[in-house]
């Protein structure tokens, strides 16, 4: 018997005690009917190859773990980021389940989100009744101050109109008239979680902006100097918001955070659950009509919120998960330039200390070949930042990345010397940055959680940068945006180069001459 | 046992009466009326709980409740190993579920075993418009030529599969003879289907009779001798590694374990199960099912159990060992006997620190009443229990084997109504999902994942027990909870206070 009182062993050494691995032993060659083990190990061979590489890049169907989640898990996000609201997905009740279980794994914190819970009877009736007993339900049990609406795949393919129904809801009571329920669309056989970011934000500033559904007036824009900020889709939202509104406040620019979930996603343990922790108040959100101009951290989290703002007058201006040196730099400048505000001493100094720490570490880096996925403008981010590095982002991937993402990797690996024999791979899956790392196998591997399993297979080195991060605690907390988040990306990078090389030189007698204690 | 240390009985019940119209004054008339009849106190003596169960779900109250897919491919079928599981419709319903139910099993991920993959059809707009038969035919095939080692498929419906009106079973049929008899198996678990998981089970269950038992062939070789002594294990997911610290007691006491439902099981055991002499069924939710099929087709009885904690072991070994000779009866004896000192000693180390800790549940389908033994061999007693998804035989259960008098029932609780009753009954752990875990902490409650184990596990059986009893200690006992006041804030402390 392995187990003892004294030092209880759970799954991690169980397991390993002869008694087990006798049983899985038998299980397998009497009950399994498993493969010849040469023959699997023939296979496992083969897909690695050149070959298989081949077919896998030849699929045209099948999709295998991919990097990308659905719309309405993004709109859940983004809503969540506004002063007492209550996401709430007309459709299925799973979904909900899933949205809230993932985000919750990833940032360790509580998610709220309700479903509208229709079943078969509404897939053919339509979903309104659910709407109608849904906002009522909500609105009375969980006090929102606003109710963000988005859709499952199922009311979209029904066709519910939620317009319509909100509207009819609020006629039978279900919520006050005046009472704030913006909509969004978000099917989820449509683009991505980013483009669902995209879709509800834009349905909550142009339901504060154009006249709540038609039953408000449409705010008139009285320009003022001040600058909207939208973080994006950001697994890292907790420490990247709270780092912009330090830079922000650093160089007094006055500011709107819209869809400020970095509090949400990090509220205390003090013996109270704050339901709505934080977020961009429902006043600010509607006066950030009459800012001078609003700046979107990730580009194609925003592609239909961007324009509907200038529309309305702002300037725009978009980055693409700005990360390091001269993406900060370009940040900073576009925000002194828009605003008339110098940029303080006290960054400038900053930017100093990530050059210094880069030049005191760059030659740990330097010709380094990286493969990175994950979505399109945290991937243009990390690559970019790579390349200043005088790494080599070799194999960029992003499932959710389309055309104009490719096309604007290619420029970016045009720019630079270490970008010559980078290339990108929009709309691929984890399945073929397989093939890649055993076809062209670089150093390191930047990605999310999901990454582990590349690692194990291909033995490239896992650097967790990414959405969903389950498997390692309280990243989220760290900005790696800015110069700070710069400092934040290089040390993990270095810990992991760093470990790696110990991990190699420590055989003792044998290869430990290079197991040095200063590097 | 506890109870008498405050409170009476009588009080309690009283108390927890009260908590539940408190809770129901919340919702609209309508809703309330509805909601009340899920809420009950337990009256010692009643065959069930009192409440109803297997209900819809009511809009906006944020239900813990999940779907028919995720029963069907979270939990009975995506723990098969050998087989490649399709998420068929949009990419999210599979992204969600990939790898974190933790169903542990052994195999070259990839090249002969899948389970933590997400294969998925990744529906765009067009595969609505027009359909996606088509897709899937050349899903099949690039399935088949990329993972040529794969031993069969299902197809996991996802909702629009069922909206748009594509025929799944056809195209299984047809790939099937196309590739010489393989194993294609369509489930039809549109997430819309039932009113929580349940109907997921119940599906799959009706998968695998329709579309494996009835596709043996009757002159199919056996793959191995059967002998008088061979089970099934039916309903375990192996979530840690419960049903490996499972088996291993039925093969100490001189069982044979032909096959492992659904945890670490593969297609060839799943065949072989109509040759068992006794299925043996932990999750009955889940899997009844298809044990009752099994009977009623193939004659092979099938008996409930329970491997939670040394009091229910016992008692479900000697139960296992009723349907077979001595030889078996005094190995279930043996077994007892073996691991008699190592219980001592976990209960020696951990039931002083956890004697008289009181527990508030809400889990699946089995937890919330299969756990409650082991709780009480250390000496702490559970004061509410509901089930996200059990049926009124899981509650006839549960009031007549495992609950106690006053026990607050909630079945398909709110956030609202948990958070209530956590508030106010102030347990000293909760023992509930991931969705839960982070809302409790905030208030200062210990608490534990008794859906994954908390990333812990196996519970099941005498080792897993040990595991058991040590994460309860490590979650009441952690020193974090004593820090969760600042030390200079003087006013009284809003202890358990749930949102606004």
């Amino acid at each position: 018997m392995t187990q003892n009182a004294e030092h209880v062993l759970d799954h991690l050494e169980l397991f390993k005690g002869q008694e087990y691995q006798q049983m899985l032993a038998n299980k397998r060659a009497l009950f399994e009917c498993p493969h010849d083990p040469a023959e699997v190990e023939r296979i496992r061979e083969w897909s690695k190859t050149p070959e298989y590489r081949e077919k896998n890049f030849a699929r045209e169907a099948l999709t295998v773990n991919p990097a990308k989640a659905c719309q309405p898990l993004g709109a859940v996000f983004v809503s969540a980021g506004f002063e007492g609201t209550l996401p709430f997905v007309h459709g299925s009740q799973g979904c909900v389940a899933y949205y809230r279980s993932h985000l919750s794994r990833h940032f360790k914190e509580p998610s709220s989100c309700v479903s509208s819970s229709m079943t078969e009877d509404a897939a053919v009736f339509g979903g309104l009744n659910n709407m109608i007993d849904g906002l009522a339900n909500s609105y009375n049990m969980y006090k929102p101050k606003m109710i963000a609406v988005s859709t499952t795949c199922m009311a979209e393919v029904i066709g519910d109109d939620l317009n319509a129904f909100i509207k009819t809801a609020k006629e039978k009571g279900s919520v006050p008239a005046e009472f704030d329920v913006p909509f969004a669309h978000t099917p989820a056989f449509v683009g991505s979680h980013v483009n669902g970011y995209d879709h509800a934000l834009k349905g909550i500033l142009e339901h504060f902006w154009d006249g709540k559904a038609g039953s408000a007036p449409k705010l008139e824009r009285k320009q003022n100097g001040k600058i909207n900020v939208i973080g994006g889709f950001d697994g890292y939202t907790v420490g990247n918001l709270r780092e912009i509104k330090r830079i922000l406040e650093l160089m007094e620019i006055e500011y709107t955070i819209l869809g400020d979930n970095s509090d949400v996603f990090d509220t205390p343990t003090d013996g109270e659950f704050r339901m709505y922790g934080g977020g961009t108040s429902l006043h600010d959100a509607a006066n950030a009509v009459h800012a001078k101009a609003t700046i979107s951290m990730q580009q194609y989290c925003t592609e239909k919120t961007l324009p509907f703002v200038e529309d309305h007058g702002h300037k725009i201006l978009a980055f693409n998960y700005p990360l390091g040196v001269g993406a900060t730099d370009d940040f900073l400048m576009a925000l002194s330039r828009i605003t008339g505000k110098p940029i303080p001493k006290a960054l400038e100094q900053e930017r100093g200390r990530l050059v210094d720490a880069i030049a005191d570490s760059s030659s740990h880096i330097h010709g380094k070949k990286f493969a990175i996925y994950g979505d399109p403008d945290l991937c243009y981010g990390l690559a970019a930042f790579l390349l200043e590095l005088g790494a080599e982002p070799t194999h960029v991937l992003s499932t959710n990345g389309g055309k104009a993402w490719e096309e604007k990797m290619r420029t970016l690996f045009a720019s630079s010397p270490f970008g010559q024999n980078c290339h990108v791979y929009p709309g691929k899956d984890l399945w073929h940055m397989r093939s890649l790392l055993f076809t062209e196998p670089v150093d390191f591997l930047i990605g999310n959680t999901y990454g582990k399993y590349l690692e194990r297979d291909t033995g490239t080195p896992l650097i967790r940068i990414g959405f969903p991060i389950f498997d390692r605690h309280h990243h989220h907390r760290y900005p790696v945006w800015g110069y700070q988040g710069g400092i934040n990306v290089l040390v993990k990078i270095l810990d992991k180069i760093f470990d790696e090389i110990d991990k190699h030189t420590n055989i003792a007698g044998k290869t430990d001459y290079s197991f040095d204690i200063v590097r | 046992m506890t109870q008498a240390t405050s409170q009476s009985a009588a009080e309690i019940k009283a108390r927890n009466k009260q908590l539940i119209q408190e809770v129901l004054k919340v919702y609209p008339e309508k809703t309330a009326k509805r909601r009340a009849k899920h809420l009950n106190v337990h009256e010692a003596g009643k065959s069930d709980c009192g409440v109803k169960s297997n209900l819809k779900s009511i809009p906006g109250v944020m239900t813990i409740r999940g779907c028919a897919y995720a029963g069907s491919k979270g939990v009975v079928w995506g723990p098969i190993k050998d087989m490649v599981h399709l998420s068929h419709g949009p990419v999210g319903c599979g992204q969600y579920s990939w790898g974190s139910r933790r169903n542990y099993y052994v195999g070259t991920t990839g090249i002969d075993t899948f389970v933590t993959m997400q294969f998925t059809s990744d529906f765009q707009e067009k595969d609505i418009v027009f359909g996606g038969d088509k897709k899937l035919v050349k899903i099949i095939d690039e399935i088949h030529e990329l993972f040529p080692l794969n031993h069969g498929l299902t197809i996991q419906s996802e909702c629009p599969i069922g909206l748009i009106g594509d025929d799944i079973e056809a195209v299984s049929r047809s790939k099937s003879k196309e590739y010489n008899g393989k194993t294609i198996v369509p489930v039809r678990c549109e997430g819309f289907r039932g009113v929580s998981q349940s109907l997921g089970h119940h599906i799959a269950n009706d998968a695998v009779r329709d579309w494996i038992f009835d596709k043996i062939a009757p002159d199919k070789a056996p793959s191995f001798e059967s002998t008088p002594y061979d089970v099934a294990i039916i309903g375990d997911y192996n979530i840690g590694g419960d049903a490996w610290s499972s088996r291993i007691l039925l093969e100490e006491m001189g069982l044979r374990v032909i096959a492992q439902w659904s945890g670490d099981g593969s297609l060839a055991e799943l065949e072989a199960t109509p040759k068992a002499k006794l299925n043996i069924l932990h999750c009955y939710r889940s899997m009844n099912y298809i044990s009752r099929h099994m009977e009623e087709k193939f004659g092979i009885p099938w008996c409930e159990y329970n491997f939670f904690g040394p009091s229910k072991i016992a008692e479900s070994l000697r139960k296992i060992a009723t349907y077979f000779d001595d030889k078996i009866k005094e190995g279930a004896e043996r077994v007892i006997a073996k691991y008699q000192p190592l219980m001592d000693a976990v209960i020696a180390k951990y039931r002083p620190r956890l004697e008289g800790k009181t527990v508030m549940l809400f889990v699946g389908g089995l937890r919330p009443r299969h756990v409650i033994g082991a709780y009480e061999d250390l000496g702490m007693e559970v004061v509410g229990t509901g089930y996200e998804f059990g049926h009124n035989d899981d509650y006839q259960r549960t009031a007549q084997r495992y609950v106690k008098d006053g026990t607050l029932i909630y079945d398909d609780v709110t956030g609202y109504e948990f958070e209530r009753f956590v508030e106010k009954i102030q347990p000293d752990l909760v023992g509930s999902g991931i969705k839960e875990k982070y809302v409790f902490q905030k208030m200062g409650v210990p608490f534990r994942q008794m859906h994954s184990w908390d990333y812990s596990g196996p519970y099941h059986g005498y080792d897993g027990f040990a595991i058991f009893a040590r994460d309860m200690d490590m979650a009441i006992n952690s020193p974090v909870w004593k820090m969760t006041k600042a030390p200079w804030t003087n006013s009284p402390q809003p202890t358990l206070m749930a949102a606004e």
